[in-house]
């Protein structure tokens, strides 16, 4: 049975840029991947984004064919169910907020099948606006949740303030990150760390920031 | 935040009471966010059953002295361009977003800056402007959705923010300012019940007479010449010993900065002109702006329509180029470098 990873949180949180950190992580591993950009949320700034990159690394990229497109249908034109019977590693990057977790609830009976072969990692960002207190980042996790009809298994905590991230916004974080752990009960996955900052602390995981602002593309 | 967020959020904070709007990509988060959270304020929220409907309700508010606002993007602004000229005819102050994307007519949702024209032109029929400001950050959106409240009411007309698609669905820090509460008085001319203590107030722009209607817009277009005196405002970026001056405002400006920034690396002396409002056009600034510059650059995300107005404010002194990308296709560093260099530069 292949492992099925799927990434939510709220508009914002860092969601496509975790999915593609995961994706590029396990395909230098030699793994076989698949990414499904399964936001009909936003019309732009997405996974799909990416392509080329995956195409280049060999990573099997799946998009709503209007992603990215001047047309406004937020259609899946794909079938999670079938690509989740094939073999691989199976990455889905789901749209913002309880909104976008809509979507994923049409393929919940299929995806939960999979077990303990199945995580949902619920991404976290101290410094977002909507989800600074504790309070308001556990009541979306659970919003997502009746919308998608799956449990997270996990939260990844993704504090940053885009650009102007330093290592203080980060470390500054955890506790923020403990409480929500500890009010819905799952485990911090990991904390992550702009690799630029060069800090070397295992408390943190480096990660790439694939995002570009469109005055550096 | 994401920019449409920023914007809804910003104008809570100005005290906007009542929001009406319609849903449209890619502004359709602005009215999402004001639907969650307007009623919790205090205020109204109201999805309107289309986008003319939306902006006469904004009318009917505004009439009453509150602080009401609409939003929409290109095609939708287009809707409500009949609704914003009888607002304008009854010298009420509101707030209209523009998040643009690409057009004509349907177009596409992609971002675009094709509205240019629309909303510094007058954007209905009849003698009349809007002000407008053009954003280039997620924190200038807040800061002017703050200013266009509090202009609108100063001068009893309505602002527009004239914003892309790209400012709407990006994320970036913000900070939100104290807001000075300035009061305005609406006492004389607020249609907010007389209780038999005063005589009607009647919020209009129909005259009976054309010499009435003529002394209206008369005195209307002599408070414009006062906002062309004191509402411009600009940027002006390395334009001190710039050669080559590209004006562009927006998103796109953050494009222009960084292609610049190589330009200068390069030893080419290029600057940044770029005007925060729109209508007023600050003229002046761009007068300062270009005075060393053999050459202006107009970028847009457009076939090019601030190019006019770049135009007329130096009287076609100087020779003004164009580069722009449309129908939603966003420029690059890279072009924008590429045409700065075809135009030689004085190194």
């Amino acid at each position: 049975m292949r492992k099925v990873t799927i990434i939510t949180g709220h508009y914002g949180s860092g969601k496509s840029n975790i999915s593609t950190n995961l994706a590029m992580e396990a395909a230098a591993e030699g793994k076989k991947v698949t990414v499904v950009d399964l936001d009909i949320v936003n019309p732009y700034f997405r996974t799909a984004d990416f392509a080329k990159m995956f195409e280049e690394n060999g990573i099997e990229l799946i998009t709503p064919s209007y992603a990215n497109t001047n047309l406004d249908i937020p259609a899946l034109n794909f079938d999670i169910e079938r690509i989740a019977k094939s073999d691989g590693y199976l990455i889905i990057d789901v749209g913002g907020d309880d909104d976008g977790a809509i979507a994923l609830g049409r393929f919940s009976a299929a995806l939960n099948e999979f077990g303990d072969n199945l995580d949902m990692f619920y991404v976290i960002n101290r410094y977002r606006y909507l989800t600074k207190e504790p309070s308001e980042a556990v009541e979306l996790m659970y919003n997502i949740e009746t919308a998608s009809k799956i449990k997270h298994t996990g939260i990844i905590n993704n504090s940053n303030l885009g650009c102007d991230t330093l290592a203080d916004t980060v470390i500054s974080s955890l506790p923020y990150a403990d409480m929500v752990s500890q009010s819905v009960n799952l485990p911090i996955v990991f904390s992550t760390i702009p690799r630029r900052l060069g800090v070397d602390d295992n408390r943190f995981k480096p990660i790439e920031i694939y995002v570009k602002p469109f005055w550096e593309r | 935040m994401k920019g449409n967020e920023a914007l809804a959020e910003a104008a809570m904070r100005a005290g906007c009471k009542c929001f009406f709007g319609y849903p449209i990509t890619p502004q359709t988060e602005l009215a999402a966010y004001m639907a969650k959270r307007m009623n919790k304020n205090g205020g109204v929220f109201l999805q309107a059953e289309s986008e003319i409907a939306a902006i006469n309700m904004v009318l009917g508010a505004a009439s009453t002295g509150v602080r009401a606002m609409t939003s929409s993007s290109s095609p939708g602004i287009s809707l409500k361009s009949e609704g914003i000229s009888y607002i304008a005819g009854s010298d009420l102050p509101c707030v209209i977003i523009n998040v643009e994307r690409g057009g004509p007519g349907l177009g596409g949702i992609q971002p675009s800056q094709a509205d240019y024209w629309q909303a510094t032109k007058g954007l209905a029929h009849g003698d009349f402007h809007l002000l407008v400001y053009a954003p280039a950050s997620v924190q200038e959106m807040v800061d002017m959705v703050i200013k266009a409240f509090d202009k609108a009411d100063t001068y009893r007309m309505p602002a527009m923010i004239l914003a892309d698609g790209l400012l709407g669905q990006m994320m970036e820090p913000v900070t939100f300012p104290e807001i000075e509460q300035k009061t305005h008085d609406k006492s004389s001319w607020a249609a907010n019940g007389h209780k038999g203590q005063r005589e009607h107030h009647i919020i209009n722009s129909l005259y009976l007479t054309p010499e009435e209607l003529e002394r209206t817009v008369v005195e209307r277009f002599a408070k414009y010449d006062t906002i062309k005196q004191t509402e411009t405002d600009a940027e002006l970026y390395m334009t001190e010993d710039a050669d080559i001056l590209v004006c562009a405002f927006g998103a796109t400006a953050r494009v222009v900065k960084s292609a610049v920034n190589e330009a200068r690396e390069m030893g080419i002396k290029a600057g940044m002109f770029r005007p925060k409002t729109v209508w007023p056009f600050p003229v002046n600034e761009l007068q300062e702006a270009s005075k060393n510059a053999s050459q202006i650059l107009s970028v847009e995300m457009s076939m090019g329509q601030m190019i006019d107005d770049i135009k007329l404010a130096l009287n076609c002194s100087k020779p003004v180029e164009f580069f722009g990308r449309t129908g939603g296709v966003i420029p690059t560093p890279a072009e924008v470098l590429a045409k700065i260099k075809a135009m030689g530069g004085n190194k």
